[in-house]
């Protein structure tokens, strides 16, 4: 068996592999959930019922993928350059921990200013805590994947020690959470009556803007060529590192952002439980897109879809909601392969001996 | 005659459309050097790795010593006595060479391993044929010249009775290549059938028996030796006559570029108070084994370094803040030394490598965004002008030939009539067609007026193109000598550090 790269790679076969992807995923996921004795017509059915089955249920949805597409944004930027930030978890609860300290009354602003400026300063909370790994990156050479995997559990356990301490609501019965903000710092709501807010329209522009930006501006052309090989980029006079903390400000401000806009869109006011993975899972979002802006907005409601429909499922049959994540991990493990099957063709031993054609 | 121990009938392998071996017969003897001449794409390296086992051929058989090969198996390559020596190398750095040379040959399950009668054998070995290298030393310490020794010994502990070489002499200085060939020779008296491949005509001259040309995936002509000579093998190679490139004497006007004591300390290699002028219509050729300065003298050229010590002129004017950006606004072209890695992003398009130096001037990008129309236009421009063999500007550089990736390179630069330009081993890799091609281009830009820096391994090169040749050893630089007054000999052995060999250099 070996591997034959593909010359040419009609636009047919680039969307549907995406699609291929995701029928296998579900087929093999299929096994799981008939070993737990359920039907599989019927979980998937009520999988894709909790998903998208109801204007409440699609509400659900857009809300979960909403952090998702600013994380993947987050992730996609970086990933680009080849800065690999695993911080993203890390920069979204330094975002929120922003937001919420600006956010809950200290600031004396006019009514209309404060939400920009808890957005604002929540982005640049992820900038700051990307901007030290970077830094390590290019002047000394130090792993970034260690060092802003490492920052995410710092960052969580400096929440919870500011959630125990200074930042405790003092109406909060002794729960470790902070003060709600304030009403003027809260993102309006997008549909009445639902979680929605106007966080996922502020996810979409950003995706928009990340794809103008990468390809229609110089910053976009000096983050792919920085990306693809430094080394030319530096001959060719871009200034390699400055491109690489530019990146950086990029990812963080939106994995911060994300953090900023869970707070005022939804929570209103930061608990340890803020994200159950966003950073992570903007990974996943990331890759599933393989790095397009645009395409980060789909794949962030695919994998929201996915959580939510499970979610949904576990309530009516006896298949645990676990299954999202075997299900989002192995599509995406699908994904890779299918990127990988639409670069090379497989040829078996028997084939290499015939005439190549 | 000795009898046959290769044996090649009818080989074709295909890949897609390309016929990249059509029909190849050929017969190797023992004791025999064959050369194996073609252009870049010819189809050596493809015939090459057939024999070995790397690819299988869609058609014909292979014999070795009188027994079928079968294909699509090194395994059974090495079995049958055929060893190759691929042009990068193959050696792990952070092993002695003993540990290298048996790398491979020991069963994994033996737990401990007969070193004495390995490191016994391999002694003998170096003995034998004259291949001194210390067993103990590690790989990542020797030179390129030694680790070649390296893989010939490692091949000949493996009981080799044909030798592959691909490319053997292009990391090596002139005097190396003689040692290289000196080995063969010994090789071959031990009965040893030799196949190296090689596009260059010298090598081919001295160190061959026999001549298989190859073009176009075709064996064109099977010639002795002896029996032929270098234009005719050029013209069989390259399917036309090739002039050499004709230099018309020229006055050398103002200087271009300047180094004054020199000196440059940094991690890609150092340079010791160097002197050097460049003028207008003159060509000067720096010749000398890679890795002793040419990359800080390029990185100072190319703006990507600042001397620590001494004075840098361009345009008679000092560079004080260095950067590649300023350079190309001062009107210098850098052919860099490296095409994939430092002169191309092979992932991006040919309008986006074209647009690489220039992509901050107002020429293609407005208030931070892009003029993509105008790179478009200046990708056709240069496409067209410099015969850039491509599908179009949204190609994508990697699939583009060697030759047209310098081609591209030279149109980024060439095309804005710059006064200096470096030309960092612009031609190596290429093919006779292409290196022609970037010669000419080299003398056109020498004859609209520009100074060029040539800096070259290949002496034949820089003895074609040079009005003037200095030696470059340890970051020294010898004064320049007209091309007139030095031979490949003296330049060679200028090289390896024998400067009382130049002349009026004591």
């Amino acid at each position: 068996m070996w591997l034959e790269p593909r010359e040419h790679v009609s636009v047919a076969v680039r969307v549907l592999a995406p699609v291929a992807a995701v029928v296998a995923s579900l087929a093999l996921c299929a096994v799981l959930i008939a070993w737990t004795g359920t039907g599989v017509i019927q979980a998937y059915g009520l999988l894709f019922q909790g998903a998208l089955g109801s204007q409440f249920a699609l509400a659900e949805t857009l809300t979960r993928a909403t952090p998702l597409m600013l994380t993947g944004l987050a992730v996609a930027v970086a990933f680009r350059a080849k800065l690999w930030n695993i911080g993203a978890e890390g920069q979204l609860y330094a975002g929120a921990l922003v937001a919420v300290l600006l956010g809950s009354g200290p600031l004396e602003l006019p009514a209309w200013a404060l939400l920009p400026v808890v957005l604002v300063a929540g982005a640049l909370a992820g900038s700051v805590l990307l901007i030290g790994p970077t830094v390590l990156k290019t002047r000394f050479g130090v792993d970034e994947v260690v060092t802003t995997l490492l920052l995410n559990f710092i960052v969580l356990l400096f929440v919870s020690m500011m959630l125990e301490g200074p930042l405790k609501d003092p109406m909060g019965m002794g729960w470790p959470q902070s003060a709600p903000v304030l009403p003027e710092a809260e993102l309006p709501k997008l549909i009445e009556r639902s979680r929605l807010h106007w966080g996922l329209v502020l996810g979409v522009v950003a995706s928009v803007v990340l794809w103008v930006i990468n390809t229609r501006t110089v910053w976009g052309y000096e983050i792919k060529a920085v990306g693809a090989n430094p080394r030319a980029a530096g001959f060719a006079g871009i200034a390699v590192n400055g491109v690489m903390l530019r990146v950086a400000m990029l990812s963080g401000g939106l994995a911060g952002l994300a953090g900023a806009v869970e707070i005022a869109g939804l929570r209103g006011y930061l608990t340890l439980d803020l994200s159950p993975g966003f950073g992570y899972s903007g990974i996943v979002v990331a890759m599933l897109a393989q790095l397009h802006p645009l395409a980060v907005v789909a794949a962030s409601m695919f994998v929201a879809g996915i959580f939510v429909g499970a979610d949904a499922m576990s309530r009516s049959v006896a298949v645990p909601n676990y299954i999202a994540d075997v299900l989002v991990a192995v599509s995406l493990l699908c994904m890779l392969v299918a990127g990988f099957l639409v670069r090379y063709r497989i040829r078996w031993s028997g084939a290499r001996a015939g005439r190549g054609n | 005659m000795h009898e046959v121990v290769l044996r090649l009938a009818g080989v074709t392998k295909r890949f897609g459309a390309l016929v990249a071996n059509d029909d190849i017969s050929l017969e190797l003897r023992r004791g025999e050097v064959m050369a194996l001449l073609g252009e870049n794409g010819a189809g050596k390296t493809t015939l090459m790795n057939i024999l070995f086992g790397h690819y299988v051929a869609d058609e014909g058989s292979i014999e070795a010593f009188g027994k079928p090969l079968p294909g699509g198996s090194p395994k059974a390559a090495l079995a049958a006595g055929i060893c190759m020596v691929h042009q990068h190398f193959t050696l792990a750095d952070n092993l002695s060479v003993l540990d290298n040379v048996i790398l491979g040959t020991e069963p994994l399950w033996r737990f401990r391993s007969d070193r004495g009668a390995a490191a016994a054998k391999l002694s003998a070995l170096a003995e034998r044929f004259g291949l001194t290298v210390d067993p103990a030393a590690s790989v990542g310490s020797l030179s390129v010249g030694e680790r070649q020794r390296v893989e010939i010994l490692k091949a000949l502990y493996r009981d080799a009775r044909i030798l592959i070489l691909d490319e053997p002499t292009a990391v090596l200085t002139p005097q190396e290549s003689e040692l290289l060939f000196a080995t063969l020779k010994l090789l071959t008296a031990e009965g040893l059938g030799v196949i190296f491949i090689s596009h260059k005509m010298n090598e081919v001259m001295a160190a061959s028996d026999t001549v298989g040309v190859l073009r176009g995936g075709k064996l064109v002509a099977v010639r002795r030796t002896a029996e032929t000579d270098r234009s005719e093998l050029a013209e069989l190679m390259i399917g036309r006559t090739l002039k050499a490139p004709a230099v018309e004497p020229m006055e050398p006007a103002e200087p271009v570029l300047t180094l004054a004591g020199v000196t440059v300390r940094a991690a890609r290699g150092m340079l010791d108070r160097a002197d050097l002028v460049v003028r207008r219509h003159q060509i000067v050729g720096i010749a000398g084994v890679s890795g002793n300065g040419q990359a800080a003298l390029a990185d100072l050229v190319s703006g990507l370094g600042v001397p620590n010590d001494g004075r840098l002129e361009v345009f008679g004017k000092p560079v004080v803040v260095a950067g590649p950006l300023e350079m190309v606004r001062r009107g210098v072209a850098r052919i860099p030394e490296d095409r994939h890695a430092t002169g191309l992003v092979g992932d991006m398009t040919v309008w986006e490598n074209l647009i690489a130096e220039r992509v901050r001037l107002p020429e293609f990008s407005r208030f931070g965004f892009l003029r993509r129309d105008a790179a478009r236009a200046r990708a056709r421009e240069v496409i067209k002008d410099y015969d850039v063999r491509c599908p179009g500007p949204d190609a994508v550089s990697r699939l583009l030939s060697g030759g047209n990736m310098q081609k591209l390179i030279l149109g980024r630069t060439l095309s804005y009539k710059p006064g200096l330009i470096l030309a960092n081993q612009p031609t190596r890799g290429l093919d006779v067609g292409a290196v022609a091609y970037v010669h000419e281009q080299l003398l056109a830009a020498r004859r609209a007026g520009a100074g060029v820096l040539l800096i070259s391994e290949d002496l034949d090169e820089l003895l074609a193109l040079a009005d003037q040749v200095a030696v470059i050893h340890r970051g020294r630089l010898s004064p320049l000598m007209p091309r007139a007054a030095v031979t490949v000999r003296q330049l060679g052995l200028a090289m390896a550090g024998h400067w009382e060999e130049l002349p009026d250099v004591a």
